[in-house]
């Protein structure tokens, strides 16, 4: 389906949104990840605001799409996108990691309707998808999963089994995602542990592999609309990012993988933001 | 003397009881079910013939998955396939499942809360000859720690297959482990069991001691008692095959009775059910006690009988340890 242009555009300022509220969230919390929330804010906007089928009013819909969130260290997007799209306020988002608070450091599916899984520790999400869409397969259900990845998970060689069992059982209905920003904890991934051609081995494990820049909304909602074409494969999507995206300081620096801004960087970054980088005159919030 | 309520085999000692393989119950028990609850899967990693699940897969062939040699991705293919809305089993060897893949288990099935039936094949010393690598010890240990899981350990193929039967309708984690070497089958159909529920097996009016058994060592135990009251020591004999959640009415009532207790596991001495069970008394009831298991040691090469004597797991050494303790 083809979308206009106003669309997209909607869909960007949403994204815009979405960056404010995690660079808020985060300095009222304290700690947390930083660079991946926003280079991701573009993929959890797409999905929240136009490709899943979900209902944030019944977040137990039987026959909601599944999206799997499998690097759950990145959660600060998926909660501010969820609040943004009606699940829970966006206040809410000011108690992520706090005492009592639904909004857990890494997400928890007892205590947030919502989340389909459990997460943090990585190489478990592909799994958990693949038994999901085995399961839709088996029960002829139209409904279809999706599980976000780190490109750094890829080292844990659970993935690698999960890629096996899924190009197996040629899960047509699960679709991959890797936020392929080329950073993790400790540097970029091609120094930490090489990952490169990940395509080429995404496609020796028999799936179908799409390659697209994860900050084109437009074009990777025309990514997914592809991998709901594909009948014998699963498909990953393989989401060129901007770690930090829309904030200059962050983009592209792995030193802010894993930690929040200070106050003053928050008001810094959100007029960056609000500004659209200098682009705009003065502030509007 | 017998508990007769607990309706045990009439051949209980004899020489020829019938001898099965707890694992024999899981095969059976997961037939069972899956002819009644459509929901249920079975997962196995390349060991279908050794863990019986390929009686499950004969039947039901639509759900059984085949894994392959992947135990961490079994455990969160089980967890997806739980949040879709199916009961999974997870099987393989013990040392493996949960072994292998424990912070799959506990991140996935355990802090997910999600009904996967996690079922541990080939514990303990009794594999025999595979030697230490697959003799797993620890396992008990690792999964009575996770907050929400109840752990099953049967003593015998007839209770594993009533314990496969309970846990598919309890709504939540449960690991159950069962044995590879063929161990006699010492309960009926007619033996009650229940989840959480102790089972006397063996009473006595002044009982000087009580044997708290878990798993195969059960008959073992009972082999001991009866030894013991031909020499004039009479004691109680109590079969745990729920060490999570302990039945602690009953063995604290055992603890008042008996003022002496031995517990005896094919695990660890450390972390397993004598652990749970000093950790109960110990703060309730506090009695002199002695913990059979092995005692920090990995396994070896050998036969099951033989690594049983080896390790102390054995009639004699808890005849040996009632004893010694009744003397303290």
């Amino acid at each position: 389906m083809n979308l206009s242009d106003l669309e997209i555009t909607k869909l960007e300022a949403q994204a815009e949104a979405v960056r404010e509220t995690i660079i808020t969230m985060l300095v009222a919390a304290g700690s947390g990840h930083t660079a991946g929330p926003l280079g991701m804010a573009d993929i959890f906007t797409a999905f929240y605001f136009h490709i899943l089928k979900h209902d944030p009013k019944n977040p137990e819909l039987g026959d909601r799409d599944r999206l799997i969130l499998s690097n759950g260290h990145i959660c600060p997007v998926r909660y501010a996108t969820m609040a943004h799209a009606g699940y829970f306020s966006v206040q809410e988002c000011l108690t992520l990691r706090k005492f009592g608070s639904r909004l857990q450091g890494h997400p928890e599916r007892e205590r947030l309707p919502g989340l389909e899984t459990t997460s943090g520790p990585l190489g478990e999400g592909l799994s958990q998808a693949a038994g999901i869409a085995y399961v839709f397969k088996m029960d002829n259900k139209k409904q279809r999963v999706f599980c976000v990845m780190g490109d750094g998970e890829q080292e844990e060689g659970s993935v690698w089994e999960a890629m096996m069992f899924a190009g197996k059982y040629k899960l047509h209905n699960l679709t991959a995602i890797i936020d392929r920003n080329n950073i993790q904890i400790d540097g970029m991934t091609e120094d930490i542990m090489p990952l490169e051609p990940i395509a080429d081995k995404y496609r020796a494990f028999n799936w179908h592999v799409i390659e697209v820049n994860g900050n084109d909304i437009r074009a990777f909602i025309a990514a997914v609309d592809e991998a709901k074409a594909v009948y014998e494969k699963p498909t990953v999507i393989i989401a060129h990012t901007i770690p930090g995206k829309g904030v200059s300081e962050i983009e592209f620096d792995y030193h802010w993988h894993g930690k929040p801004p200070t106050k003053e960087e928050g008001e810094r970054f959100l007029k960056e933001i609000r500004t659209m980088s200098g682009k705009v005159p003065h502030e509007y919030a | 003397m017998l508990n007769a309520a607990a309706k045990l085999s009439a051949k209980i000692f004899a020489d020829d009881i019938e001898k099965v393989p707890t694992r024999d119950g899981f095969g059976k028990g997961s037939v069972e079910v899956g002819g009644k609850d459509s929901r249920v899967v079975v997962l196995c990693a390349d060991l279908t013939e050794s863990t019986r699940a390929e009686w499950f897969q004969k039947e039901f062939p639509e759900r059984f998955v085949e894994v392959g040699i992947a135990e961490q991705n079994m455990a969160g293919v089980a967890a997806g396939m739980a949040v879709a809305g199916k009961i999974p089993f997870i099987t393989s060897y013990a040392a493996f499942n949960p072994g292998r893949n424990y912070e799959h288990i506990r991140t996935t099935i355990a802090l997910n809360h999600v009904p996967v039936k996690i079922c541990g094949m080939h514990a303990g010393v009794s594999v025999g000859p595979d030697g230490a690598t697959h003799q797993m010890l620890e396992d008990i240990g690792l999964m009575r720690m996770l907050p929400g899981m109840t752990v099953l350990v049967p003593g015998d193929a007839e209770e594993a297959r009533k314990a496969v039967i309970a846990a598919t309708s309890l709504d939540g984690p449960v690991y159950i482990r069962f044995g590879r070497a063929a161990t006699p089958v010492f309960t009926t159909s007619e033996t009650p069991f229940q989840i959480g529920k102790s089972l006397v097996l063996w009473e006595s009016d002044a009982p000087r001691a009580a044997i708290l058994s878990t798993g195969s060592m059960a008959h073992t135990a009972l082999m001991a008692a009866r030894a013991l009251s031909a020499e004039g020591i009479e004691s109680i004999v109590l079969h745990v095959p729920t060490v999570k959640p302990l039945d602690e009415e009953m063995i604290l009532t055992v603890a008042k009775r008996a003022s002496r207790i031995i517990t005896i596991e094919e695990h660890q001495a450390a972390g397993g059910f004598g652990s749970a069970v000093a950790e109960l008394l110990s703060q309730r009831y506090p009695v002199p006690m002695r913990l059979l298991g092995v005692a920090d040691m990995f396994g070896q090469s050998g036969t099951p009988d033989e690594l049983l004597s080896h390790y102390g797991l054995d009639a004699v050494h808890i005849k040996e340890a009632v004893q010694a303790l009744v003397a303290v």
